[in-house]
């Protein structure tokens, strides 16, 4: 991939951010921070392409594995948080209504 | 292309759509939940693509599976625990605390990619591309750095581990802070020249950044603080996407970042706030209790919990104002109990939610919704103002600020112009608080010395169980 189209990348992706959040109700902010927060531990690919990439150096292994650790707390932690959080608004509506 | 190429590629597109779909579905309640089960396998599906890219190309050797298990099973194990054990009250420090962590690992893929250079980089050299390398890699460690130890600032400050320090509060604050952003600048450049031992100084200066730019932000403001580190930590995943050259991360860090961004602004506007004044005008309780003397209280009527019960038991329209020190006290399942009662006694309970109640934009919505309170009786501010002039009695727990008529009526007021609920329009408004002391923002609130209004002095919690108590002798709620 050559630089610009990365850039390009960038805007699009950013663009798209901006759009997805239009309007949000405030029930759903704190679910919608911390699952946007999980979404951004997608740094775990980098980690894992270190990983990969590191060849036998050992201390590249180990920062590429603390990497890994540290994004997956983030990413699995954050997803089930999310998760607990909106488990209760789910359940509402059925009981009522 | 290659096949692997292809695959990757089409795996890596399908992931972007279902995150953009599941982040689109994050913001409606009946879709809320799917949608982040979708973001999740979004999320699984773009592991399988890269490492069966790998497999299929390069081949993964056993060693480097080892580490990645080894980081995987730590890292989710930990993760899972505390995303179960935490308790609802306790959400916006996790959060802190996640967001913190993925900032972490941008800065130390960073970091492994300059201190030992990845065969692929090192073998097209050229000058352009590897400025560009060097230049997503600061930027990645100086953003990552900033929102992890801002993160975890921030999360220490909402544990009530670290307070705000006075010196934080003069101006000398700035000062420290322009050296702070001034040497990393300068590290940021000797970076770039090939001087590879100053990123360790961009390591340790932007640390201390983030620190020196959290500590000031007083405890109201933090919640728009974790949604700006937030956004931070997406934009070091995509500043780590330029580093190893993957879209995917460019795309997925992009689209947190701006969100994050949007829903940043959204919270500064909940709380009459400007971005620029959270960020550089320090903790609002300490301006305002310089500036202006708060003044003091001159017709405060305060009342039993037993008039309070006699009156609710006479009310046929009852509100509840439930704020932070509801969240701090636990107390939302005690009140659940109350308002029961009230409504088997065929009263009408409605709780009004202000847009920044609890400690983020929505946490009082998640207390009360564990509290299993109907999710149709929670009306937002704009939805229940207007109902405040045909309501029997107020019910203000542990909410301060959000109920100041000062905001609408007192221009001269900090909080003039910051949405409130209009209580004081109802018949009578009860205050169930520990003591007199301030809410958030250090300002005398004109609420408690209307003449309708009473004070109901206690721990919003043993209060609400006294209002039991009291209820049950009236025969509330026992058919």
């Amino acid at each position: 991939m050559s630089f610009i189209s990365l850039l390009w990348v960038l805007l699009l992706g950013s663009l798209l951010g901006l759009e997805l959040i239009g309007k949000v109700p405030p029930t759903l902010h704190t679910p919608l921070m911390s699952g946007a927060n999980a979404i951004s531990g997608i740094t775990m690919l980098a980690a894992l392409t270190l990983i990969v990439k590191a060849e036998g150096n050992v201390p590249l292994l180990i920062i590429g594995s603390v990497s890994l650790g540290f994004a997956l707390f983030n990413v699995v932690g954050g997803f089930f948080v999310t998760d607990r959080m909106l488990a209760m608004f789910s359940r509402k509506p059925s009981n009522k209504k | 292309m290659n096949p692997p190429v292809i695959i990757k590629f089409v795996i890596d597109l399908l992931a972007v759509l279902l995150l953009a779909l599941g982040i689109k579905g994050l913001s409606k309640v009946k879709s809320a939940r799917d949608a982040n089960r979708l973001a999740a396998f979004a999320m699984s599906l773009s592991v399988v693509g890269l490492l069966s890219y790998y497999l299929s190309t390069s081949g993964i050797a056993i060693q480097s599976w080892i580490w990645i298990i080894i980081g995987s099973i730590i890292g989710s194990l930990f993760g899972a625990i505390l995303a179960k054990k935490v308790p609802m009250t306790s959400m916006p420090e996790t959060v802190a605390l996640f967001n913190g962590c993925g900032g972490m690992s941008s800065l130390l893929v960073a970091l492994g990619v300059a201190i030992f250079p990845i065969s692929d980089v090192q073998e097209n050299f050229d000058f352009f591309k590897s400025l560009i390398n060097e230049v997503s890699i600061s930027v990645s460690i100086f953003v990552g750095a900033i929102t992890f130890t801002g993160s975890i600032v921030a999360m220490a400050k909402l544990q009530g581990w670290l307070s705000t320090p006075v010196w934080t509060q003069s101006k000398v604050r700035h000062f420290v802070n322009i050296v702070f952003a001034v040497a990393s600048l300068i590290a940021f450049f000797d970076l770039i020249k090939g001087n590879t031992s100053s990123i360790w100084l961009l390591v340790i200066v932007s640390s201390l950044l983030g620190i020196g730019v959290t500590l000031p932000i007083g405890g109201a403001d933090m919640p728009v603080v974790i949604s700006l580190l937030n956004s931070y930590s997406g934009i070091a995943a995509a500043a780590a996407g330029f580093v190893v050259d993957s879209q995917l991360l460019i795309v997925a860090g992009a689209m947190v970042g701006a969100a994050g961004l949007i829903l940043t602004q959204v919270m500064c506007k909940g709380m009459n706030r400007s971005l620029v004044s959270v960020l550089f005008g320090g903790s609002l309780s300490a301006q305002s209790t310089a500036s202006s003397g708060s003044g003091e209280y001159t017709n405060i009527t305060s009342c039993s919990v037993e008039e309070c019960a006699l009156t609710l038991e006479a009310a046929n329209k009852v509100i509840i104002v439930p704020g932070y020190g509801l969240a701090v006290a636990q107390a939302q399942h005690t009140l659940r109990e109350v308002t029961k009662k009230l409504e088997q006694n065929g009263i009408e309970v409605v709780y009004a939610i202000h847009p920044v109640a609890g400690r983020m934009p929505g946490h009082m919505n998640v207390l009360l919704a564990e509290a299993d309170v109907p999710y149709e009786q929670l009306k937002e501010m704009d939805v229940v103002n207007p109902d405040f002039p045909a309501t029997d009695v107020v019910l203000v727990l542990g909410a301060n600020d959000v109920v100041n008529p000062q905001a609408k009526n007192d221009s001269s007021s900090p909080l003039y112009g910051m949405p409130v609920l209009d209580v004081q329009e109802a018949r009578t408004v009860f205050v169930i608080k520990r003591g007199m002391s301030a809410g958030y923002s250090g300002i005398k609130n004109d609420l408690f010395d209307l003449p309708n209004t009473s004070m109901v002095f206690g721990d919003a919690k043993k209060v609400l169980n006294d209002l039991i108590g009291e209820l049950k002798d009236l025969g509330v709620g026992e058919k």
